[in-house]
């Protein structure tokens, strides 16, 4: 135990958890974000009820407006949908798919990113023009557009009947490969400065091979910037995944993320039953808005500059 | 000047013709054409006589080579769900598209223009603060949520606008307008708003920073000096020099408008090119997406070719710097 306050006290005296400290906005927003977390990935134990388990869904039950309002339930706090889905059970469980998605997305962007832009950097010569090429070339067009272009054409590439088995991992491949440009550039940029210093320099008298000294010397001196950049793609990444399952090419109603279910009760909007969107829509919102506020204050803990 | 057009040139043709393989590989590869021509009982004569007739037979470049020359005459073969010409539904789509994105674009220009130049000279005023955190939210928010809750509050609980459509329209031959009928206009509002929405926040954000810098500067010290009127002083000598910017980011923003108004249109089931290629993709209809593909490709292109461009004609450090990176 003599080892504990000692930790406790250095990170508490950290610059980060200063700057955290003296932010409400962000230990709000990282309140927030850890409430949509903890909900999100424990789900299914602390959903009141269990959307998916068909035996159990009455349609009876069906369009129930919220416990509050006229003729609102009190076993549904949010209402149901037209299936008789819980509202509240759905949108934690539709936070648990947006999220997960979002992460993996984001993951497979750093991957990509971060593996070319280290190419990219420390090799040089024509690969490096090619890849940078590529790069302004796709930095031309908005991410959310290659998603869905990349998104659709693997839609219609693949076998129909696979569509819904299959649309996860889609999902993850069309808006990671939209976001992996900036963390190219960014690695890419490090890693020229870094691969002239004097402890590459050295790694490579030593004899060590090309990859050994990219992966090993370079990769973690060029790690930083990737993570903040990552914590703000998070961001985008929901709401790219929330925007592609509302047009009708992301994620089927089978296995609803929150722009599934706000698609689906899109239809229900003029018939006066609002809950069914507008509650996963709200979620939705606290979920993108506290990442980014979270997102931006790293961003701005991190840069020296601006302290 | 000569090498660097023909380089971005050659780009440009080099991305479309990228672009146009993939469309051509959907095409090619994805099922059987074949197939979805004759259906299941053809017989196997009428199979090889179609093959023949469609060069499928042909190696795979010969087949790519009459694609381009085809898709350069706008011939993108026949929609597989409505059996008619790609080209002419798309044309028939085209009006819709364009002229909510012009609307939206125009918008955005002039509500951005003025609500930036109001939160620069009343700074410290609650309407600016609000403005402004108004702007922070409707950049974070996503385009297909602003589009909702506008439907839910103007047309489901008060009932003053349409939610869908574009209500009446006149047809003038080659072009169907909703500007001239009331209800079109009105169908107009709320799309507009919905898609132009994030870049008024935009433009009000970036005419808001270039007006706080350029009052600091000593030409508009000297235009107060001399008496000038603060809207003389404001107007005149100030916002003139924040428009530059501002109409090269309006530029780069419009390829950005006619991609989101896949979603506007989603949301609003506006009859336009968006809604045309989600429908498409839901139904694998690969002769539209194919079209759809190629042709919103060939609008960024162009557009990032002309904004070089004219950098390029502007600023003449950017020669100098390209030169020096040549050597």
């Amino acid at each position: 135990m003599a080892v504990a306050p000692g930790w406790w006290r250095r990170a508490w005296d950290h610059d980060l958890a200063w700057s955290f400290r003296r932010s409400p906005v962000t230990i709000v927003a990282a309140a927030l974000t850890l409430a949509c977390v903890g909900g999100a990935a424990f789900a299914p134990w602390i959903a009141p009820h269990d959307p998916f388990d068909l035996a159990r869904l009455s349609l009876n039950d069906a369009f129930s407006p919220p416990a509050w309002a006229s003729g609102g339930n009190a076993r549904y706090l949010l209402g149901t949908d037209d299936q008789g889905r819980d509202v509240l059970s759905t949108i934690l469980h539709g936070a648990r798919i947006s999220l997960g998605v979002g992460l993996a997305a984001v993951a497979f962007s750093a991957l990509l990113g971060v593996s070319l832009g280290l190419l990219s950097g420390y090799v040089g010569g024509r690969l490096d023009a090619f890849i940078m090429r590529v790069a302004d070339i796709q930095l031309s067009f908005p991410a959310i557009l290659i998603a869905l272009l990349v998104d659709g054409v693997a839609r219609v590439a693949l076998p129909r009947e696979t569509h819904d088995s299959i649309a996860i991992p889609v999902l993850i491949f069309s808006i990671g490969i939209s976001g992996w440009v900036q963390y190219a550039r960014t690695v890419r940029g490090s890693t020229l400065v870094e691969k002239n210093r004097e402890y590459v320099q050295a790694a490579r008298v030593i004899g060590r091979g090309r990859f050994a000294i990219m992966l090993h010397h370079v990769l973690p001196n060029v790690m930083g910037p990737v993570l903040v950049i990552g914590t703000i793609h998070v961001g985008t990444a929901i709401i790219t995944e929330a925007t592609l399952s509302f047009l009708g090419v992301g994620l089927p109603p089978t296995q609803p993320s929150l722009g599934t279910l706000i698609r689906v009760g899109n239809d229900f909007l003029f018939s006066g039953e609002w809950w069914i969107t507008v509650f996963p829509g709200l979620a939705l919102i606290v979920l993108v808005l506290s990442v980014n506020l979270l997102g931006d204050w790293l961003r701005d803990a991190l840069n020296p500059k601006l302290r | 000047m000569l090498a660097f057009i023909l380089r971005r040139l050659a780009q440009a043709g080099l991305v479309m013709l990228t672009v146009g393989l993939i469309a051509f590989s959907l095409f090619r590869f994805v099922g059987d054409p074949v197939l979805f021509m004759l259906g299941q009982e053809a017989t196997p004569e009428d199979r090889t006589r179609l093959t023949l007739l469609l060069g499928l037979d042909q190696p795979f470049y010969v087949q790519y080579a009459g694609f381009v020359a085809r898709a350069l005459q706008g011939e993108f073969g026949i929609s597989l769900r409505q059996v008619r010409p790609v080209s002419s539904m798309i044309l028939e789509r085209l009006p819709a598209t364009l002229e909510l994105a012009l609307v939206a674009a125009v918008l955005a220009l002039v509500a951005g223009i003025v609500m930036g130049v109001y939160t620069a000279l009343r700074r410290n005023s609650w309407f600016s603060q609000a403005l402004l955190a108004l702007s922070l939210i409707g950049v974070s928010l996503p385009t297909f949520l602003i589009g909702i809750l506008l439907i839910l509050v103007f047309a489901v609980l008060l009932g003053w606008l349409p939610s869908f459509g574009r209500g009446e329209t006149v047809d003038l031959g080659w072009w169907s307008t909703g500007f001239l009928t009331a209800s079109g206009l009105k169908a107009l509002i709320l799309p507009s708003i919905t898609l132009g929405l994030f870049q008024m926040t935009l433009i009000q954000r970036l005419v808001r920073t270039e007006m706080l810098e350029v009052l600091r500067t000593d030409y508009i010290k000297f235009a107060r000096a001399r008496g000038l009127s603060d809207r003389a002083v404001h107007f005149r000598h100030a916002l003139k020099n924040t428009l530059v910017p501002v109409i090269t980011i309006t530029g780069l923003q419009l390829g950005a408008i006619i991609a989101f108004a896949i979603i506007t249109e989603t949301v609003f089931q506006w009859p336009g090119m968006g809604l045309l290629f989600i429908q498409s993709v839901q139904f694998a209809d690969i002769p539209v997406m194919a079209a759809y593909l190629c042709l919103i490709a060939l609008f960024f292109v162009v557009i990032n070719l002309a904004v070089d461009l004219l950098y390029y004609a502007v600023d003449p450090r950017l020669r100098i710097d390209r030169a020096a990176a040549a050597h």
